[in-house]
């Protein structure tokens, strides 16, 4: 089933809008120019995994004599983090970071013209 | 589902507003799909933030010089205060938005807004009675000066019982023992143990006087006769000597909730306090459940050998560990439940296990975590989530929550 989220042209790059389907509610983020939606349900405790904070990979800085140089953000990598316990997942892909065998269920997003449908 | 619902079919992300109520709405969701409303469930450790309501606490502090200098320090944000605070970044660098989002929160009516806020969530988790603590003050057993702890423990149980218990039946409490000062904490017992709401007392864990001193038989004999437990709230301090070798949170947080448990637990059972107050009821708070799990078998391993250590031990340590309370969570999950059943096994879950949620602090766990358990049949489940709970601090067993329709906060 097609379910209409929004229109393109109001749907700004770094948005997200939370959509109601018959399996749940669905999280479609507009990151980097391209479309993810996932399920707004949290792998650890049924969180709404898509309504929290966007937030840059953190990397420890490990210098070539394996000495620890403090942490950073890794801009490369953005996470979507469930506001109730932190648990973060990758925006591009759905894993859970803590857990990398697991993954959100992932849906189709697809562009009609202006319009921004998710398949669920 | 209620029919008469409206659902707004897509909607936006919203930073600049915040309800308990709404935030919960999946926790409201499992509570539907678990059928909570027919069966009681306590929390036996949740929390409010008492620093938000400081300017009427400190009013209540009874000494003149100390009530003057607690309300100058509250009079300058940002400057150093009375009470200080504790170094750690709970909140994950802003990532649980509750912890900054909450003063967003609209509240109307005549009730305290901590009343109205706890209701809320109670409601949507679908806890029937929630036995509140404080805050910041789970540190003030660190405090440089005794008096200090005296006059805060005192003037927030008053203003606890006078604002909070007194109005509302479903908020109860174990008030705060100013433990640095054995005959303030005796005498706190004395004074609040009838109160309204009042079921036990707690004792906060990070601190540096042991629980076997003799200072403090009187107040554990005043317990046992007057029937209210007593309860040891887990805390870290960051610094502790040990714990100042740790370089993350996640690692104080670790290692510092169980730490002061293990060391008080310890020491309550080789000193022979169980056996000197067997009808004491004991409850250890928001450690998990591993370090029984574990402190267990260490102790009864060294006790077969040096029972010359522990004379007054009639059976082994954890024998009577197993007759204590505690309270669940943060609950460790183990890939493999087997592993989780057998720690249930070993500390007599059935009748000695308390659900809590810690709500709204970083790590709280919902009644799913007990709920959803493959190895527990229902009776367990609803002794777990409530029962338990209901017998110690003798509550009517009758459910009183109201948990929001699906769909009614967003």
């Amino acid at each position: 089933m097609d379910i209409f989220v929004a229109k393109k042209s109001e749907f700004k790059n770094g948005d997200r809008r939370i959509v109601q389907s018959a399996r749940g509610e669905i999280g479609v983020f507009h990151h980097e120019g391209a479309f993810f939606a996932y399920a707004n349900t949290c792998l650890h405790s049924g969180g709404p995994a898509c309504e929290g904070l966007l937030m840059p990979k953190v990397v420890d800085i490990i210098a070539e004599d394996r000495t620890y140089q403090g942490q950073e953000f890794d801009e490369t990598e953005t996470h979507f983090v469930c506001p109730w316990h932190g648990w973060e997942y990758d925006i591009k892909t759905g894993q859970s970071i803590g857990d990398r065998r697991q993954f959100l269920r992932k849906y189709e997003v697809v562009e009609r013209g202006d319009d921004v449908f998710v398949i669920a | 589902m209620n029919a008469n619902t409206p659902i707004n079919n897509v909607r936006e992300v919203r930073f600049d507003e915040f309800s308990s109520s709404g935030s919960l709405s999946k926790a409201s969701e499992q509570a539907h799909k678990r059928n909570y409303k027919d069966f009681l469930i306590v929390d036996v450790d949740s929390h409010h933030y008492e620093s938000e309501s400081y300017g009427e606490i400190f009013k209540y502090i009874e000494n003149p010089v100390i009530r003057r200098q607690a309300l100058e320090s509250a009079s300058r944000g940002g400057r150093s205060s009375m009470l200080g605070g504790s170094v750690g970044y709970q909140d994950i660098g802003g990532r649980i938005t509750r912890h900054w989002l909450r003063k967003h929160e609209k509240t109307e009516g005549p009730e305290h807004r901590d009343v109205t806020t706890t209701l809320r969530w109670m409601d949507a988790m679908g806890v029937d009675y929630a036995c509140l603590f404080p805050t910041p003050m789970l540190f003030l057993g660190t405090h440089p000066q005794v008096e200090i702890e005296v006059a805060m423990a005192r003037a927030y149980n008053r203003w606890l019982c006078d604002t909070i218990l007194e109005h509302e039946p479903r908020i109860i409490s174990m008030l705060y023992l100013p433990f640095n000062d054995p005959d303030a904490t005796y005498q706190m017992v004395k004074d609040f143990g009838h109160r309204k709401g009042v079921k036990g007392f707690m004792v906060t864990a990070p601190r540096y006087k042991p629980v076997h001193d003799n200072a403090y038989m009187k107040t554990y004999r005043l317990l046992e006769e007057m029937g209210l437990p007593i309860s040891f709230h887990a805390a870290y301090n960051w610094n502790d000597q040990s714990l100042q070798l740790t370089n993350r949170f996640i690692g104080v947080h670790a290692l510092g909730f169980m730490w002061f448990n293990m060391v008080h637990m310890t020491n309550w059972v080789v000193n022979g306090l169980p056996e000197r107050f067997p009808k004491l009821k004991v409850m250890w708070i928001e450690s998990g459940l591993t370090w029984a799990y574990s402190l267990m078998q260490r102790l009864d391993h060294s006790y077969k050998m040096r029972t010359s250590d522990c004379p007054a031990l009639k059976r082994k340590p954890s024998e009577y560990m197993r007759e204590m309370y505690f309270s669940s969570q943060p609950m460790e999950m183990p890939d493999d439940p087997s592993i989780l059943e057998a720690t249930f096994k070993m500390i007599n879950a059935e009748t000695q296990l308390v659900w809590s949620s810690d709500y709204p602090h970083w790590d709280f766990d919902l009644p799913g975590v007990i709920y959803d358990l493959p190895f527990l049949n229902e009776q367990a489940k609803r002794n777990i989530l409530g029962g338990n709970a209901a017998k110690l601090f003798n509550l009517d067993p009758k459910p009183v929550k109201t948990i929001p329709p699906v769909g009614a906060f967003k």
